[in-house]
C-alpha cells in the first residue's frame, strides 16, 4: 500500500513555529523537576514513573498521552498533590508543591460531583470552602454555569444530567476556584465517541475564553492532537518521557484539521512511540468453525 | 418472554400489583395457617374442653383434658356404666384461636390492671417506646460520630475498633446483673442495656459505611480546597448520611429485641412485665396481642421512616423531588391561582 506523503511534523508553518517562540517566552506555571514515583508494596517496588522532567507555560495546553499502565494517572495525581513523589520534586509558580490545594484544579475520570448538592450548590463548593461569602459565591458560580452551557441546570441535582453535562459541571466547579492550572485525568473517557467530540470543542471554546494554564491526559491520539500546543508521550515500564511533541496545527482549531497533513503527521509519530511495529509472524491456524459444516462462509 | 410475566426472573422487580399481592400474602399466610389450626376440628386440637362432666368426679366445666385422658375416663365411665362426660375438641390454652387475639387486642387496653397501681397496658407500651428511645438515642449521640472517625481517621479506627469488636461478641443482657449494681433497679440499667446492645454494633456499621464512601468525592474536595475539618462536615457526613439512615432503620430493630431482656432486670416493667403478668394469669390471647402490638409499633415506625427517608434525600432518587419543594410548588401554584382569581374579579 502507498504510504501517505507527510510534512515533518517538526517543521510547521512559520506562522506556528512563531507561536511556540511566543509560548516559551511566557512564564513557567508548573516545573517538574525529575519527578520519580516508586510504588513499594508487598511483591516489590513498582517503578510508576521515573526523571519525569517538563515546563508548563501560561496558559498552555498540554496532554500527556501514553499506553494504558504508564503512569498518566500517577503523575497527574502528584501534580494535584493527592499523592506524593519518592524523587525530584514539583514547583508551581517557583513554589514547592505540599498536598492538594485550589490552585491546582482537577477533573477526574469518574464523575464526582456531590451527588447531595444542585449544580449550583457543586460549583459554588470550592468558593465556600476557600472562604467566600455565599453571594458571591453564587454570583460567581452562576456565571461559570452559564459559560459551561449549563444556566438552565443550575437547580438540578447531578443525577438529573447525562455524563457530558456532569463533566462540564465538574469543569466549571474546578475553574470557579480560578485555579493556576486546571489538571485532567481522561475526563471524557467514559463518554461515548459523539459526546465526546462535543466536549473537545466545548472545552476549546471554554479555554478560549479563560485565561487558564491547562493539563490533559488522554490515550485517545486525535484528542491529544486537537487539543494541545504540546504532547508529552510516555512509554510504559518504568513510566518516562519518550517525547514531547510541539503540535504543528495553528489556532483556533476546528475539526477540519482531523484530515490535515501534519496532523497525520504528527499522529503517526505518536502512533510509533507508543504502539510499536509487531512483527507479525503468527502462524495461520485453520479457522475454527462454529457452526455444522456445509454453510458457505466464504 | 417478557420478564415482567415471570413469577421468577433473577434481579427483576415483579409488577407492582404482584409484589402488593405477595406483601399481602405474606401476612394472611401465617394468619391461614393459625386459623386452620384453630379451627378445623382435627387439624391439631390435642385437648378436650369439658362442657358436661359427666360422672367423672375430677372433671370441671371449661377444663382442658388432654384427649388422650379424656378418652380413657369416658373408657372407665362406660365399663362401669355411669355417665359418660362431654366435651368439644381443642387447642391448648397457650394458643388462643385468631379472634379471641383480635379480641385481646382491644380489650386488652381497656381492662384494669389486675391490682392497683399496676400499669395500664398503654401505660406500658409507652414505659417500653421510652426506654427504646432513649437508650437508643443516647447510642446514635455517641456511636455515630464515633463510627465517623474510626471510618474517616486510621487512628480512630485502630484505637477504637479492635475493643469494639471485642465488646460486641458479648451478649448484651450479660450485662443485666451488672448495670443493675451500677444504676439500680428502675429504668437505668434498661436504657443500659439497649444503649450496649445497639452501641457497639452501631460504631462498627457507621465505621463501614463511612468507609464506603466513594474516595473520590473526599479528592475532589480537596482539590477545591476543603481542610479536613471541612471535608467531614460537608463531603463525608453529606455522603454518608442515606445509608447511615437506612443503618439507623436496621438497628433500631435490634433495640427491639433488646427490650425484652432489658426490662425484665431490675423492676421488671413495660410491655414484657405486661407479657409476663399476663402469661402468669394464663391470659395468653393478652400475651399474643402485647406481641402482635410490638410488631405494629416495630413495622409502622420502620415504614414511617423509610418514607420519610425518601423525602429528605431527593437526591436518592432521580424522579422524586423532595416534599418540601413539592409542596412549596404546590403552594405556589394555589397562590398563582388566587391572585389569578382575584384580578378575574375586580
Ligand atoms: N497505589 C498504587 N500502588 C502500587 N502500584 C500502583 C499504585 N497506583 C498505580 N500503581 C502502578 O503504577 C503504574 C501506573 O499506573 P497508573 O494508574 O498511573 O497508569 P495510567 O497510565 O493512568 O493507566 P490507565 O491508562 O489505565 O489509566 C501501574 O503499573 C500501576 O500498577
Ligand atoms: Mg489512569
Amino acid at each position: 500500500m502507498n504510504k501517505l506523503q507527510l510534512p515533518d511534523y517538526k517543521t510547521p508553518d512559520p506562522e506556528v513555529a512563531a507561536r511556540f517562540d511566543r509560548i516559551q517566552q511566557r512564564s513557567v506555571v508548573l516545573n517538574v523537576d525529575h519527578l520519580g514515583k516508586v510504588f513499594s508494596g508487598g511483591d516489590g517496588d513498582i517503578t510508576a514513573l521515573q526523571d519525569i522532567c517538563f515546563k508548563v507555560h501560561r496558559r498552555e495546553f498540554i496532554c500527556v498521552i501514553g499506553p494504558s499502565g504508564c503512569g498518566k494517572s500517577t503523575l497527574i495525581r502528584i501534580l494535584a498533590g493527592l499523592d506524593y513523589p519518592t524523587s525530584g520534586q514539583l514547583l508551581l509558580d517557583d513554589e514547592p508543591v505540599e498536598g492538594p490545594s485550589p490552585d491546582r484544579g482537577m477533573v477526574f475520570q469518574g464523575y464526582t460531583l456531590f451527588p447531595w448538592l444542585t449544580v449550583k450548590k457543586n460549583v459554588m463548593f470550592g468558593l465556600r470552602m476557600t472562604g467566600h461569602g455565599k453571594n458571591f459565591a453564587e454570583q460567581e458560580a452562576l456565571q461559570w454555569i452559564d459559560l459551561v452551557g449549563l444556566g438552565k441546570f443550575a437547580n438540578a441535582y447531578p443525577q438529573e444530567l447525562s455524563g457530558g453535562m456532569k463533566q462540564r459541571v465538574a469543569i466549571a466547579r474546578a475553574l470557579a476556584n480560578k485555579p493556576r492550572i486546571l489538571l485532567m485525568d481522561e475526563p471524557f473517557g467514559a463518554l461515548d465517541a459523539q459526546t465526546r467530540a462535543q466536549m473537545q470543542s466545548y472545552l476549546l471554546q471554554i479555554w478560549r475564553n479563560v485565561d487558564i494554564t491547562t493539563l490533559f491526559i488522554t490515550h485517545d491520539l486525535d484528542e491529544a492532537i486537537y487539543l494541545a500546543d504540546r504532547i508529552i508521550v510516555l512509554g510504559a515500564h518504568p513510566g518516562h518521557i519518550q517525547e514531547i511533541i510541539n503540535v504543528p496545527l495553528p489556532r483556533p482549531r476546528s475539526t477540519d484539521q482531523f484530515l490535515d497533513p501534519y496532523f497525520l503527521a504528527t499522529k503517526q509519530r505518536i502512533e510509533e512511540l507508543i504502539h510499536p511495529p509487531v512483527e507479525d509472524e503468527q502462524e495461520i491456524l485453520p479457522m475454527i468453525r462454529m457452526t455444522q459444516s456445509g454453510d458457505d462462509i466464504l | 418472554m417478557n420478564p415482567h410475566t415471570k413469577w421468577f426472573a433473577i434481579r427483576q422487580e415483579l409488577p407492582k400489583k404482584r409484589s402488593i399481592l405477595l406483601g399481602i400474602l405474606a401476612f394472611l399466610l401465617p394468619l391461614a395457617i393459625w386459623s386452620a389450626v384453630s379451627y378445623v376440628p382435627g387439624m391439631w386440637h390435642p385437648m378436650v374442653r369439658v362442657s358436661d362432666v359427666g360422672h367423672v368426679d375430677y372433671f370441671q366445666v371449661g377444663m382442658l383434658v388432654e384427649r388422650e385422658v379424656f378418652d380413657d375416663e369416658n373408657k372407665y365411665m362406660q365399663e362401669a356404666g355411669k355417665k359418660q362426660a362431654i366435651g368439644e375438641p381443642s387447642n391448648p390454652i397457650y394458643l388462643p384461636a385468631p379472634h379471641i387475639v383480635v379480641k385481646a387486642l382491644i380489650t386488652a387496653f381497656q381492662t384494669e390492671p389486675i391490682r392497683r397501681g399496676e400499669p395500664w397496658l398503654h401505660e406500658s407500651i409507652f414505659h417500653s417506646v421510652q426506654v427504646i428511645f432513649y437508650g437508643f438515642m443516647l447510642s446514635a449521640i455517641f456511636g455515630v460520630p464515633l463510627g465517623i472517625l474510626c471510618g474517616t481517621f486510621a487512628f480512630f479506627s485502630r484505637i477504637i475498633e479492635p475493643f469494639v469488636d471485642f465488646i460486641r461478641y458479648m451478649p448484651a443482657p450479660a450485662f443485666g446483673a451488672l448495670m443493675v449494681a451500677f444504676l439500680g433497679i428502675n429504668d437505668a440499667p434498661k436504657v443500659a442495656i439497649i444503649f450496649i446492645g445497639t452501641f457497639f454494633q452501631m460504631v462498627l456499621v457507621v465505621g463501614n459505611t463511612t468507609r464506603q464512601l466513594d474516595g473520590a468525592l473526599i479528592e475532589a474536595a480537596q482539590t477545591l480546597g476543603a481542610n479536613a475539618k471541612n471535608i467531614v462536615s460537608h463531603v463525608i457526613i453529606p455522603g454518608i448520611v442515606p445509608n447511615l439512615y437506612r443503618d439507623m432503620r436496621i438497628l433500631l430493630g435490634w433495640a427491639w429485641t433488646y427490650l425484652i431482656v432489658a426490662e425484665l432486670i431490675g423492676a421488671s416493667s413495660g410491655i414484657s412485665w405486661f407479657i409476663n403478668q399476663q402469661a402468669k394469669y394464663r391470659n395468653y390471647e393478652n400475651v399474643f396481642a402485647a406481641i402482635i402490638i410490638i410488631g405494629i409499633i416495630g413495622l409502622s415506625t420502620d415504614i414511617f421512616l423509610s418514607w420519610i427517608g425518601k423525602h429528605i434525600f431527593p437526591w436518592e432518587n432521580r424522579s422524586k423531588s423532595s416534599i418540601f419543594v413539592r409542596i412549596t410548588q404546590f403552594i405556589k401554584m394555589q397562590s398563582a391561582k388566587l391572585r389569578e382569581q382575584s384580578a378575574n374579579a375586580s
